[in-house]
């Protein structure tokens, strides 16, 4: 990757921050720690963007920055125009970055449109605040405004700053263009020339700098290099005897008196929580496929093992076993993220759309903390984008509309996510108009996709707003009404092996949750057994094995009804369902499995025991057997099916309707 | 005029399923493995006869025989699995056929191959690329992508409705 590249895969990442931060400020324009982060990311794109040689980006990011930075200092306040002109710039920024790569889009009458604004704003909220602050208190913030101050600093980068590219000089050059300066460099750990690493940096700085900004303002010279390098600012007219840790390099800065009020703490915290290293996809995939591997080959270890008896094998292979499953685990961890992220982006559609309809709408987020596979939440972005577009175009009414219905004037989406056994559900409700069952059943029977005289369930009429073409909304909007939307949604779904429920109340509300698999190449099974062959289930839905025998059996065989802890369950027998030859054994396992809150019983010949089942997808030419998922390859190097087990029962219910069906 | 002689000799390996040999394009052709165990797919056709580790990747494997309206292959020490890459639909594919044993590699003059006969073949002639001769033998050049066209691929239905006293 070039440094560009790079960039601007940093640049993105800011700008949702940004982002985020903004829509944040909004709701709490007083925090601190908001106003910070909204500060450092345009601090951060300005930088680094006249580092890369984007200099159109870094000077109009320079003046949204300021803006912000009197913001910071207490001097104008975050009003609404204020962080919609942060919303604007922030698009424009993104504008000009795609720009860069070729797309249209940077105008520069827009940037200049926004900067005069941004001025404006500025003049006036100043003039309101000195005002205010006039008559109601002295501002605590910065007596460094009126007079000189005077800072010392000792600063000594890391000694691989020139690896990122940083050259200290121009941190010095900058921070003189601050105010007189008295430097000195501290040449003291150069080593012997044969010792010295050509690439490394050994010098230190004292440096006494009289200026009339404030700490924050010489601090913020040293905000790329701040988290790596050893970095103490004292002001001199408080004899403050910060006593000197020497060299000792991993001490963060020493805290600043009086003025530390003001800083973010998080600021000068050494090393970010959320620090991170940038790995392209491919590297993980290949991880993972790698990691695969090992637990195949680990699986046929422990069957080796124990067959051997060999105590001290034994251990080994226990050994083994145990760091691979954790192994496991953090590789797979590494691809998981939060929907947070995702959920985020939505605030930003939310607000907009919602402004641009006429709608008040407010956006709440639940689960933001559930993880999901990387790709996974990739993929769901622009299914979940048209469904928040229809819930906002066609689900919630305008205000007007809403009050006469006795309902509270601002709209409320949700969004929430949440584990269900093996499946991540993502709930998107509104509570708008509903659907209209006659609405849809009418257009469907207009577009001739349905008999007049059908007969549906509700639900079965809902899941039409899936089929092409079928929109209820009367016009064509900007936004949806063209009837292609829900079938792509359904269509993006189902390709993540997912599936899309709809329920409804009409004039209430419209929930739609994607129902989504945690899609992780390795799961937890249950190895069962039926004659010789093996299946595969996964683990989570696996509530409980019982053994039947004699009279129990024969009672559950006949009637296909087994009684799980007092409760009716449904039986089904694999090796009929499967119609593997041979007689069944005398005593049987079942297995009681759950999924989509029902329970069934299945009875297998044996349960072997749990297995680290990688799976592998199975060759298309199956793809009718959908009661089975994919495969995986056990120890003695045979393949295993893995049970899909709501589609094995919806194979059960068919099979016992043809069964009816066939006069039985 | 190098290309043309690439053209002008293949090499096909030769396998026979019954009483015929067939060859196919080893271009065509992955590897040959000795009979593996066969995970049977339930509710599949019974020429599908399941699918076996082929290094890792799940392979699933066609009974020649049965495809070809022969009884079910016998396992036997000469019975093989020749692990076959194809382009169905669009999309290449891994595929294993059974075959009755595997015979040989060897090399084809195009003035070797000649059409097949339109009548009097016990082989849809649609399946076949050609007929090539050999030491005195017919060879059936079989069309392998053809043969294994998805349609014919496809996993019908059981045809026989569930029998009651399984119930």
């Amino acid at each position: 990757m070039n440094p560009q590249t790079v960039y601007k895969e940093e640049a993105y990442e800011l700008l949702s921050e940004l982002e985020s931060a903004l829509l944040e400020l909004e709701e709490i324009p007083e925090d601190a720690g908001v106003i910070g982060r909204v500060f450092r990311a345009l601090h951060t794109i300005k930088g680094s963007g006249a580092m890369f040689g984007f200099d159109d980006i870094a000077s109009f990011t320079h003046e949204i920055e300021t803006a912000f930075d009197l913001v910071r200092d207490g001097k104008i306040v975050a009003s609404k125009e204020l962080i919609n002109l942060g919303l604007a710039a922030r698009d424009q920024i993104r504008a000009m970055l795609e720009a860069s790569e070729g797309k249209e889009g940077a105008d520069n009458v827009k940037s200049q449109e926004i900067i005069a604004e941004i001025c404006k704003l500025i003049s006036e909220e100043q003039k309101v605040k000195t005002m205010q602050s006039a008559k109601c208190k002295v501002q605590s913030d910065s007596t460094s405004h009126f007079s000189l101050l005077t800072f010392h600093l000792f600063f000594r980068p890391a000694s691989e700053i020139f690896h990122s590219g940083t050259n200290p000089l121009f941190l010095i050059r900058e921070l003189r263009g601050l105010g007189e300066c008295q430097i000195r460099a501290l040449t003291h750990a150069i080593p012997m020339l044969d010792d010295i690493d050509p690439e490394a940096c050994y010098l230190a700085w004292e440096i006494t700098i009289k200026t009339a900004q404030s700490v924050n303002a010489v601090r913020d010279v040293f905000i790329f290099v701040e988290d790596k390098s050893e970095l103490r600012i004292k002001t001199a007219d408080k004899k403050d005897t910060q006593e000197s840790h020497d060299a000792v390099s991993e001490t963060p800065p020493a805290p600043i008196p009086d003025e530390s009020g003001k800083q973010k703490p998080e600021k000068r915290v050494k090393s970010d929580p959320t620090s991170s290293i940038r790995v392209p996809a491919v590297k993980l995939d290949s991880l993972v496929n790698l990691v695969g591997e090992l637990v195949t080959v680990q699986a046929r270890l422990s069957r080796k093992a124990s067959m051997t008896k060999d105590g001290e094998l034994l251990s080994i292979s226990e050994e083994v076993e145990r760091l691979t499953v954790s192994l496991r685990d953090n590789t797979m961890n590494i691809r998981m993220l939060p929907i947070d992220t995702t959920f985020g982006n939505f605030r930003r559609l939310v607000r907009d759309l919602s402004a641009e309809l006429g709608k008040e709408v407010i956006l709440v987020t639940d689960g933001g903390e559930t993880e999901l596979d990387k790709t996974l939440i990739e993929k769901l972005h622009d299914p979940m984008v048209h469904i928040i577009r229809n819930a906002i175009d066609h689900g919630i009414e305008k205000p007007r509309v809403r009050e006469s219905l006795e309902k509270a004037g601002e709209g409320i989406i949700s969004l929430s996510a949440f584990h269900s056994g093996v499946n991540v559900l993502i709930r998107i409700c509104d509570d708008g108009a509903g659907l209209d069952p006659s609405a849809i059943r009418a257009k469907a029977v207009e577009r001739g996709l349905i008999l007049p005289d059908a007969r549906l369930s509700e639900q079965e009429i809902f899941s039409l707003i899936f089929t092409p073409g079928l929109t209820t909304s009367e016009r064509i909007t900007e936004v949806s009404g063209r009837g292609v939307g829900m079938d792509v949604v359904r269509r993006a779904i189902e390709s993540l092996r997912g599936s899309v429920e709809i329920e409804s109340e009409k004039g209430k509300r419209t929930c739609i949750t994607l129902r989504l698999p945690l899609t992780l190449a390795i799961i937890d099974g249950l190895l069962i057994r039926v004659a010789d062959s093996c299946f595969v289930l996964p683990l989570p839905v696996v509530e409980e094995c019982v053994e039947l025998r004699g009279k129990d059996l024969t009672m559950v065989r006949s009637r296909s009804i087994m009684n799980f802890r007092g409760r009716a369950v449904p039986y089904l027998n694999l090796r009929q369902l499967f119609m593997i030859e041979g007689a069944a054994p005398d005593i049987e396992q079942v297995v009681v499995a759950e999924s989509k809150n029902t329970k069934v019983g299945l009875g297998v010949d044996r349960v072997e025991g749990q297995h680290q089942t990688v799976i592998k997808s199975m060759n298309k030419v199956y793809r009718d057997a959908e009661y089975i998922s994919g495969a995986t390859i056990l120890g003695d190097g045979t393949v295993a099916l893995i049970l899909d087990v709501p589609k094995l029962t919806r194979l059960a219910e068919n099979k016992d309707q043809d069964v009816i069906r066939h006069g039985r | 005029m190098a290309d043309t002689s690439i053209n002008k000799i293949s090499q096909y390996l030769t396998f026979r399923v019954g009483d015929e040999v067939f060859a196919l394009d080893v271009s065509q052709v992955r590897e040959v493995l000795d009979l593996i165990t066969i995970t049977k797919v339930p509710r599949s056709p019974e020429f599908m006869r399941g699918v076996i580790n082929v290094r890792g990747s799940v392979v699933p494997v066609v009974d020649l025989r049965l495809k070809f309206g022969l009884s079910k292959t016998e396992n036997s020490m000469d019975t093989r699995i020749i692990v076959m890459d194809l382009f169905l639909d669009g999309e290449n594919t891994i595929i294993g056929a059974l075959a009755d044993s595997v015979h040989e590699v060897m090399e084809l003059d195009v003035s070797q191959i000649e059409p097949p006969p339109k009548i009097g073949m016990r082989w849809r002639t649609e399946f076949i690329r050609g007929i090539g001769k050999h030491d005195g033998q017919f060879i059936i050049i079989l069309d392998i992508d053809r043969v294994f066209t998805s349609e014919e691929l496809v996993i019908a239905e059981p045809e026989e409705p569930i029998k009651s006293e399984e119930l």
